[in-house]
């Protein structure tokens, strides 16, 4: 319990121990952590900046899917339309066509008959005299035969 | 180390215990070490305590290498157990002084000054831990004591291992506080705003002699404080240990409380010891931080 030089020996030995730590323990501990602590800082910063990034990309991507969603639906309206429109223009163009040809051939086959019908009247009235002057030949008996004949040429005008 | 046959007196014990190792001149005017407390008292103050010293700058030591080794193997990621335990060490210095320290002052030594007080205060503590006989014992031992000497009147190897228990030690690392406070006061104020803070507060310039008293008296309160407070409560600690010792010679019975006891008394001091460490590093930072401020 005396007091003695050992307490200025324990002075100094703090003093020095102090300017130890000081100069050789403190700094280099110090700035590891403190490098680590502003790390771990921009980390966690980045993570939200990622984060936000992430939030605004979401909705910029649900956007343009709802975009595309109701662009889709215009274009299959769109398309839809024209497809009927088409459909329609076709069956107008074929009915007219139809009637068209219809019309044509029915014509034609007026104008077929029409000439048939002429020429068979010329071969019957050649046939007639054909068949009358045959007659005639063999026996004229104008009063027995004015009646047939006439009944032929009445019925050749009725037909 | 008490024997039952009745040469080494409980008292005779104590006095080991307590007696130093202590180097010094003797009253004939040669230096050696002191072979009895008596002799180390001769001495005067032209002598040292050797096993104060020794542990105190031993224990110093593993204090700044070990903490240079984390500090120089620092992983960033992935840090070891110890390392986490030894950064937040260095963190809690930190910390203590930020919440103590003046914020209009900025002085980068505060926070390693804490550091150092702590840990190396939290280390001489700690010797109290260890068995009261076992490192004095092997010091006997090494010195070549027989086991007679060790166990009757002989004994004449002093080893105390708790620095803190030695006045010097706690009274000096005090003093290098005062010196602190002193240094900062007049880098901080100057030489004259130093001894005007002495001589004219509290009562102003009419009343000196008695500001200069008042203010000098205080001043020097604060490191006799601190120092007395870590000597008392870690010496009490050391003598409590040494008498429950005492038990371990008194029969199987009483020695089985006497176990019980120290077992106890070191559990409490798991609180005590890192207790005093903080309570001597917060009031340094506090002295320190006065000394920076103007009144």
């Amino acid at each position: 319990m005396n007091i003695n030089l050992t307490l200025l020996g324990q002075s100094i030995t703090f003093f020095l121990f102090v300017w130890f730590c000081k100069k050789y323990v403190w700094p280099p501990m110090m700035d590891a952590i403190e490098a680590r602590q502003k790390e771990i800082a921009d980390g966690l910063a980045a993570a939200e900046q990622g984060q936000k990034a992430q939030e605004v990309a979401e909705k910029e991507a649900a956007e343009l899917v709802a975009k595309a969603k109701t662009q889709a639906a215009e274009i299959i309206a769109s398309a839809e339309k024209r497809g009927n429109a088409v459909v329609e223009e076709a069956q107008e163009t074929a009915n007219s066509e139809k009637t068209r040809i219809l019309d044509s051939a029915q014509s034609e086959v007026d104008q077929q008959v029409f000439a048939a019908r002429e020429e068979l009247r010329g071969q019957v009235s050649s046939i007639a005299v054909a068949a009358a002057s045959k007659i005639a030949e063999k026996e004229i008996d104008e009063s027995a035969h004015a009646a047939l004949i006439e009944d032929l040429v009445q019925q050749l005008k009725a037909s | 180390m008490a024997s039952g046959n009745g040469e080494l007196t409980g008292a005779g014990y104590i006095k080991h215990h307590l007696t130093n190792l202590t180097f010094g001149q003797h009253p004939d005017g040669t230096w050696g070490f002191a072979h009895s407390a008596a002799e180390a008292k001769e001495m005067g103050f032209m002598a040292i305590h050797v096993d104060s010293m020794l542990w105190s700058i031993g224990l110093g030591l593993v204090f700044l290498l070990l903490f240079k080794r984390f500090a120089k193997g620092f992983k960033k990621e992935q840090p070891s157990r110890s390392q986490v335990a030894v950064e937040s060490i260095f963190q809690f210095a930190q910390d203590s002084k930020n919440s103590s320290f003046t914020p209009h002052a900025k002085n980068n030594y505060i926070a390693p000054i804490a550091l150092t007080v702590f840990v190396w205060v939290l280390f001489m503590n700690l010797m109290d831990i260890v068995p009261i006989d076992w490192l004095p014992l092997l010091a006997a031992v090494l010195n070549g004591e027989s086991w007679s000497q060790i166990s009757g009147t002989g004994a004449h190897t002093y080893m105390k291992v708790v620095p803190t228990t030695d006045p010097n030690i706690t009274l000096g690392m005090a003093l290098s506080v005062l010196v602190m406070i002193v240094y900062y006061s007049i880098k901080v104020k100057g030489a004259g705003g130093f001894v005007k803070e002495l001589a004219f507060q509290p009562f102003g310039p009419k009343l000196l002699p008695f500001n200069l008293l008042l203010e000098t008296v205080a001043l020097l309160a604060k490191p006799l404080s601190l120092g007395l407070r870590l000597f008392g409560n870690l010496y009490a600690a050391e003598l409590i240990f040494i008498l429950i010792a005492m038990t371990f010679s008194a029969g199987i019975g009483v020695g089985l409380l006497g176990g019980f006891a120290q077992m106890g008394w070191a559990i409490f001091h798991i609180l005590v010891i890192p207790l005093q460490a903080y309570i001597f590093m917060m009031l340094t930072i506090v002295y320190l931080s006065q000394a920076h401020e103007h009144h």
